[in-house]
């Protein structure tokens, strides 16, 4: 076994340039054994997390881990394996496994890595991995969480109780390789911290809500106090939630909840879904799947103007082809499906670079910083302009068929009265069609905020039904 | 509940008493195979794990354990007829933690080096300050009950047989129909062994299969696609996959499901009376009551069930127990990922709330009996309670009257995913195939639609249990606070009065 294998486990300095050999390395032996293409991927990461509740610690974590994948190709045929196991004898079994199930699976014509000259990634710092997340001292840390929980716990008397608050931090390596000559890697860094309180009111109904705030780089998190006043305010205003009775009423979906609307479209727009007809989507590249306002980007590339990348942004993506930016929907055409090199040899196009990579298995399709463009209304402006509706703040349930577009949900919110947000509303689902709700789109919010890779401003969608008493 | 209880007192076997702690041999021939993995393949010894437990211990912590796991795990697939992958994979690591009060420290390391451990326990130990006060009592091996048999695993498969298996779900669901024009075919196995030790002398081991097989369609006809879905698994080897769990009936289950929702009309919005199907529409009362009952939210106040034990909240035809105690079945443990010997829980007796599912620790701060509910997803996880197999027991109706006894509703043999908000009780669980009912007759098939409810409240409105008890096929997957781990749940026919559709039609 090469030496550079121990050393990885050895040196903390530079864990980055020892992963990426590793990777290179199990490549290496991997066409030893015969594979005629292979492609590694070495990850690496530490956690610290402390959850605070009613001033308390109540668990500290504090950890790292690493692990190993391998693809092999033997012409047409694949197979993959994996391993936490980085010792000579453990890479040993990792190669033998994954050589071992590529005798039995069958050759598919799709198959195998992008070609040489695809390969790329973007060069510079993408500001994606910041030292400062480990900076604050361990007591400093617990002391964050328990001021955001404090912060909530003292919004208001109703808030009685806590699910309590989290700090965490996590700093990430991972490399990938492959035999056709690319070979890269890069480290990332999150903080984040999180209020979760409990409101009861004079009737005793309790309610639960939180807020958070992430980022690469510490001193990008928003104040304890304020994830705790945010948080104490959202709960406070599903107090005296009752339900509405069954209509169809316009429904404004908050940025939190509007951001899960873009992510099905992505989700549909997927090549994997799209090249096996999975999707109402399917079909639909240059036709008009929503309003004129419409348009969707997905860009792994970003990065903002003080320097720090997106949640999503990477230099390249799980094949090692260059991140770059798509435009999914431009003003309410499909001009795009998100493609990794598998799905678009299917539909005889070209990779959108948009592969995302686990340990084991064949690339995946996953997308990088996604958003809709902003509009010109502010949120209040939309709100005001509706006599009676519901304005929707959390959504619970799977029921999304990204198939048929069939679209079920259960939500909570707050409803619309002469253009005022009034009391809450909870037990109520909200129900449409994917396909009909984005060309039913009435207003776009000016409000477009980055809280994670996935990111929409406020959406106003007319013509859904909401079922409840 | 107490035949339970008396297996898990008899079966507890001392090894060794305690006080020498330098014999670093076991008792000859009282090394199960299971706890033998760790001790062979990692060179984990008795002592080691005595110095690990005194290290968590060093800075005053009440108690601490060690969770060695080691997943073997293996995947094949069989996409458009092609055998397109095949992926295998493996794991190991210890988590160790050390309580303090309430106060959890936890840390793990997938490098099952002395020192590494050794490391991870000074780490976790730092939740406490102070001298050492708890010693670390002498290992009693935990001898739990035999619920699976341990064929699979590792990576020496007869893969062939279990490619046929898939090869099989292909063939029946293209020969199903011309409308079905993909076909995708998965098998996937694992084979996780785990040692818990703990410093109030607990030592268990288990070694825990669990394979599931999946097929999946899609069907079309002109401008309509839909999706059909079915699975089945759970502990035990390849000779499960007869009858209702036959590659056969599993494709022309995901088949029937995708042609059916090609006819399918729009789902009723509203409030009305619903017939649920005996089987996995039992994710209801995981959702509804389940998550409320686990003890750690109700320590803590902020589940709707807190406070509510020995009060009505079900009909009284309704009984639902909490069982991980039955043989090879996807949600069964012989021990919880905390070493204690799982059991059968009364969660509802007869409508009243009979008990809350507890872990060492919440069982420790409450009082209560430890119901060996405490899971973890892997070595990365702190333990908390969770579910097992989780089930209505079989009433005395007819499910034909049933179904006759509605005007208007609808009938859902079939469900999706399921989430609740514990401190509100508000729970939605997806159908997946569901059908009007008219003047006491089943009728149109309808479209994906999610049903909603209030978990204290809703089987307040079981007015008919069905005699037909059914339990899921074994390819449940339950989620919580981001571990997931592998569940099961069942239930009888049912019918509630009021249940809220969020269809859109009429």
């Amino acid at each position: 076994m090469p030496e550079v294998i121990t050393q990885s486990e050895a040196s903390a300095s530079d864990a980055n340039l020892d992963l990426e050999s590793l990777a290179a390395d199990v490549v290496v032996l991997a066409v030893k054994a015969g594979a005629s293409d292979a492609e590694a991927v070495a990850r690496e990461g530490d956690e610290f997390s402390v959850d605070v509740r009613m001033g308390q610690v109540e668990t500290l974590t504090e950890s790292g881990s690493r692990a190993l994948g391998l693809r092999v190709l033997f012409g047409k045929k694949s197979a993959s394996a994996s391993t936490s196991d980085l010792t000579p004898d453990g890479i040993r079994q990792l190669v033998e496994g994954a050589v071992a199930l590529a005798r039995i699976t069958e050759e598919d014509p799709f198959t195998g890595l992008p070609e040489a000259e695809e390969f790329g990634t973007i060069p510079g710092d993408l500001g994606l991995s910041f030292d400062d997340v480990y900076s604050l001292p361990g007591e400093e840390r617990i002391e964050w969480a328990r001021r955001a929980e404090a912060a909530a716990l003292a919004a208001d008397p109703r808030i009685t109780n806590s699910n309590g608050a989290s700090f965490n931090a996590a700093t990430g390596r991972m490399a990938l390789a492959n035999s056709r000559g690319f070979a890269g890697g890069y480290r990332t860094s999150y903080a984040g911290i999180s209020a979760a309180p409990l409101a009861k009111d004079g009737n005793g109904q309790m309610q639960r809500d939180y807020w958070s705030s992430s980022a690469r780089r510490l001193r990008d998190l928003e104040s304890p106090e304020s994830v705790g006043a945010e948080a104490a305010r959202r709960t406070l205003r599903r107090l005296g939630a009752r339900r509405v009775p069954t209509q169809q009423v316009p429904i404004v979906f908050a940025p939190e909840v509007a951001r899960s609307l873009i992510g099905s479209i992505a989700d549909a727009a997927s090549g994997d879904s799209i090249w096996r007809g999975a999707s109402y989507l399917a079909g639909k590249l240059g036709s008009e799947i929503g309003v004129s306002g419409l348009t969707i980007i997905d860009d792994n590339a970003m990065v903002f103007p003080n320097g720090v990348g997106g949640f999503g942004t990477s230099p390249f993506d799980g094949e090692g082809l260059p991140s770059r930016r798509t435009v999914l929907v431009e003003g309410g055409v499909l001009r795009s499906y998100l493609l990794n090199t598998y799905a678009a040899r299917k539909l005889g196009m070209k990779s959108t670079h948009n592969a995302s990579r686990g340990l084991a298995g064949a690339p995946g399709i996953g997308v990088g910083n996604l958003y809709l463009e902003p509009g010109r209304q502010t949120p209040e402006e939309i709100t005001a302009a509706i006599p009676k509706g519901l304005y929707v703040t959390s959504l619970m349930g799977f029921g999304v068929n990204l198939v048929t577009g069939d679209y079920s949900r259960g939500a909570t919110g707050l409803w619309i009265e002469n253009g005022e947000l009034t009391h809450a509303v909870e037990e109520v689902t909200i129900a449409g069609n994917l396909a009909e709700m984005f060309r039913s789109v009435t207003a776009i919010g000016n409000d477009l905020v980055f809280r994670s890779s996935v990111a929409a401003p406020t959406l106003r969608i007319d013509g859904m039904t909401i079922a409840g008493a | 509940m107490r035949w339970n209880q008396e297996r898990n007192a008899a079966g507890r076997r001392k090894l060794k008493s305690r006080m020498n702690v330098k014999s670093a041999s076991p008792v000859p021939g009282a090394i199960s195979g299971h706890r033998r993995y760790f001790f062979d393949k990692f060179g984990i010894t008795e002592r080691l794990l005595e110095r690990c437990l005194g290290e968590a211990l060093s800075a005053g912590g009440d108690y601490a354990d060690l969770y060695f796991e080691s997943v073997t795990a293996t995947s094949l697939g069989v996409d458009e007829q092609i055998v397109k992958s095949a992926s295998q994979g493996t794991s190991a690591g210890c988590g160790i933690r050390v309580i303090s009060g309430e106060r959890t420290g936890y840390a793990y390391t997938d490098n099952l080096n002395p020192d590494r451990l050794l490391h991870a326990a000074k780490t976790a130990a730092l939740i406490a300050s102070g001298p050492a006060k708890q010693p670390v009592q002498g290992f009693t091996e935990t001898r739990a009950a035999d619920l699976y048999p341990v064929p699979l695993g590792g990576f020496d498969l007869d893969l062939a047989a279990r490619l046929e298996l898939l090869l099989r779900v292909d063939r029946t669901a293209r020969a199903f129909d011309s409308r079905i024009v993909q076909v995708r075919a998965g098998y996937s196995e694992e084979l996780r062994r785990i040692l818990v030790v703990g410093s109030d002398g607990s030592f268990a081991s288990d070694t825990q299969p669990l394979c599931r097989l999946n097929a999946f369609v899609i069907a079309k006809e002109g401008a309509l696609t839909t999706k059909g879905s079915a699975g089945a698994g759970g502990r035990s080897g390849l000779a499960q996959f007869v009858g209702s769990k036959s590659p056969e009936n599993l494709a022309r289950e995901a088949a029937r499901g995708a042609i059916l929702q090609l006819g399918a009309i729009p789902a009723p919005a509203g409030e009305m009376e619903v017939v649920l199907g005996p089987g996995w529409p039992g994710i209801l009362l995981h959702e509804a009551v389940g998550h409320g009952l686990e003890a750690d939210f109700n320590r803590k106040g902020t589940s709707a069930f807190s406070g509510l034990i020995g009060r009505p909240v079900a009909s009284s035809k309704v009984t639902v127990v909490d069982n991980g105690t039955m043989a090879g079945r996807r949600g069964s443990l012989n021990v919880d990922d905390e070493g204690s010997p799982t059991q059968e829980t009364v969660l509802i007796e007869n409508g009243v709330l009979k008990g809350y599912l507890t872990d060492k620790l919440s069982a420790r701060l409450t009082g209560a009996a430890n119901t060996g509910s405490g899971r973890r997803e892997s070595y990365q996880s702190i333990p908390m309670p969770r579910m097992t197999n989780t089930y209505m027991l079989a009433g005395e109706d007819e499910p034909e009257d049933i179904i006759r006894s509605v005007k208007r509703g609808l009938y859902a043999p079939n469900f999706g995913g399921g989430q609740v908000d514990i401190t509100n009780g508000k729970f939605v669980f997806s159908a997946s195939e569901a059908y009007l009912i008219e003047d006491g007759k089943i009728t149109a098939p309808v479209r994906d639609a999610t049903l909603i409810g209030n978990g204290p409240e809703a089987l307040k409105y079981v007015s008919m249990v069905g005699h037909d008890l059914k339990l899921d096929e074994g390819i449940g997957t339950c989620g919580k606070n981001g571990q997931s781990v592998p569940v099961g749940v069942g239930m009888p026919t049912i019918k509630l009065d009021k249940m809220t559709v969020g269809g859109t039609g009429r």
